[in-house]
């Protein structure tokens, strides 16, 4: 067939091109950051920059998606979840560095609209005037877990679900409210922060389990120096300054 | 099987729904198309052709990327779903349909433009000295003539339907039998570790796309024994 012939092309190209990357790799580190992170992990990966001169590469997807990928041997050396549930797992499976594991945020949920005024309180939701509801996958990410437990604890799950649209991470989630597709939708604090033209509902705590972030030393990065440097910068005072701007909360450090 | 999640089959009928329903949009839209791309004189046909073939090229998140702006609120679907009270074309079967038929047009068109050309004029003109309306030279010598070429148009253009899958996941939304067809199913399946079913419906797939393969390798088989 005469596809063959660009695949085998194709296939050259991509070993030449796996051949030159690892050579500029040596002094960067892998991090895989849940997409509710995505802004303050570039920030501290400029900041990380700055200070040591090694880089951080990023790459940006759901808590599920990540686990799946890091369980069948990504290249990845960090690992910024968007809970603790599986970066505890990924140490009782040994592929996260014994003890590594900490919180490096407490993650806030926000109802958004992009609309001014539309976004009112839980009234909105039980109300239901809206065509769509964007949340991210419920069991891939964290943030669409506590969406969910918040409109069970309110009792408008059921009437809701119906008008429910799915992203696959937070980013999309985001996305889907952003281009006006959806009208409004559950996303993280964080994406909405420097927003100042819609309408917003900071979701009261006591609704949803702490969305506890943690981060774990993965086994690729266990000798790597540059994903532990980039794991304790993520620990010191630079970072978490960064990530309280973006409205989550740090908890205190522990002696550990 | 035991264990099974009730709703693995949804995705399944759904997808099937989708190609169906793209295929046939295709056959009718993609049939003047392939005809005129086949018989105009037109110096800037292959323009036409370059453009209908661009899918073919073009990263499926380009495509998406435009449905979804175009589909919103603010672009063309928003005002078209206004007509029966919604607000966006994204996040619906419609909204699939018209990304599906943009996304297979160049895999239904090609094979049946190729086959209106394979045809040549002379049996066009034999038809037209025995009186034959341009109509009816089209209907009664044309498409029997070209029919190797619908068939594998439509074969492709369903199986390609089919294994669509970034479009689906930038402007489906993951809603349960209505935008969550079998590849973006799939997908979800094994982002959250649920691999036996992830493996069910992949193994059936990849038996599907081999069954198609085939049959389009036995018919273009078939194809140069007639013609030859």
């Amino acid at each position: 067939m005469k596809f063959i012939m660009p695949l085998k092309l194709a296939l050259l190209g991509a070993a030449v091109a796996c051949i030159t990357s690892s050579q500029a790799l040596a002094d960067s580190a892998n991090i895989a950051v849940a997409a509710n992170f995505t802004e303050p992990a570039k920030e501290i990966a400029a900041a990380f920059k700055a200070k040591t001169g090694h880089e951080a590469v990023l790459s940006f997807g759901s808590s599920g998606q990540f686990f799946t990928q890091i369980s069948q041997d990504a290249p990845f050396q960090v690992f910024l979840s968007a809970d603790s549930a599986r970066p505890k797992k990924l140490v009782e499976d040994g592929l996260a560095v014994k003890d590594s594991r900490f919180t490096y945020a407490v993650g806030k949920l926000v109802l958004w609209s992009k609309e001014p005024g539309l976004v009112k309180g839980e009234q909105t939701l039980k109300d239901g005037k809206f065509a769509k509801l964007s949340i991210c996958n419920p069991v891939a990410a964290p943030y669409g877990a506590a969406a969910v437990e918040a409109m069970q604890t309110l009792r408008v799950y059921d009437e809701l679900k119906p008008k429910f649209v799915e992203g696959a991470n937070i980013s999309q989630a985001f996305q889907f409210v952003q281009t006006g597709n959806a009208e409004i939708g559950f996303v993280a604090l964080s994406q909405v922060i420097n927003d100042k033209d819609g309408s917003r509902w900071m979701v009261p705590q006591n609704l949803y389990s702490p969305i506890t972030q943690d981060a774990v030393l993965l086994k690729k990065g266990e000798n790597d120096e540059a994903a532990k440097a980039f794991f304790e910068f993520l620990k010191g005072p630079e970072s978490r300054a960064i990530i309280e701007k973006f409205g989550y909360e740090v908890p205190p450090a522990k002696a550990s | 099987m035991a264990g099974l999640p009730p709703d693995i089959w949804q995705p399944v009928r759904l997808t099937v729904e989708l190609a169906a329903m793209t295929t046939l949009i295709l056959l009718i839209v993609g049939t003047p198309i392939a005809w005129w791309l086949a018989r105009s004189k037109a110096w800037w046909k292959e323009g036409v052709a370059a453009v209908v073939a661009l899918p073919l090229v073009l990263p499926p998140t380009v495509l998406g990327f435009y449905l979804l702006v175009l589909l919103g609120p603010d672009g063309p679907g928003g005002a078209l779903a206004g007509l029966w009270g919604g607000r966006t074309l994204a996040f619906t079967f419609e909204g699939l349909v018209i990304g599906s038929v943009v996304y297979s047009m160049p895999f239904v068109v090609q094979p049946i433009r190729n086959a209106f050309d394979a045809i040549g004029d002379r049996p066009l003109e034999v038809a037209a000295t025995l009186r034959a309306s341009p109509l009816k030279a089209f209907w009664t010598v044309a498409v029997p003539l070209a029919r190797p070429g619908f068939l594998s148009g439509a074969v492709l253009g369903f199986a390609h339907t089919v294994g669509e899958f970034g479009i689906v996941l930038m402007i489906g939304g993951n809603i349960p039998g209505t935008t969550k067809v079998l590849s973006v199913a799939i997908y979800d399946y094994v982002e959250t570790s649920q691999w036996r079913e992830a493996n069910i419906l992949a193994a059936g797939m990849a038996a599907f796309a081999f069954v198609v393969i085939l049959t389009m390798m036995m018919l273009e088989k078939r194809t140069a024994r007639i013609k030859g």
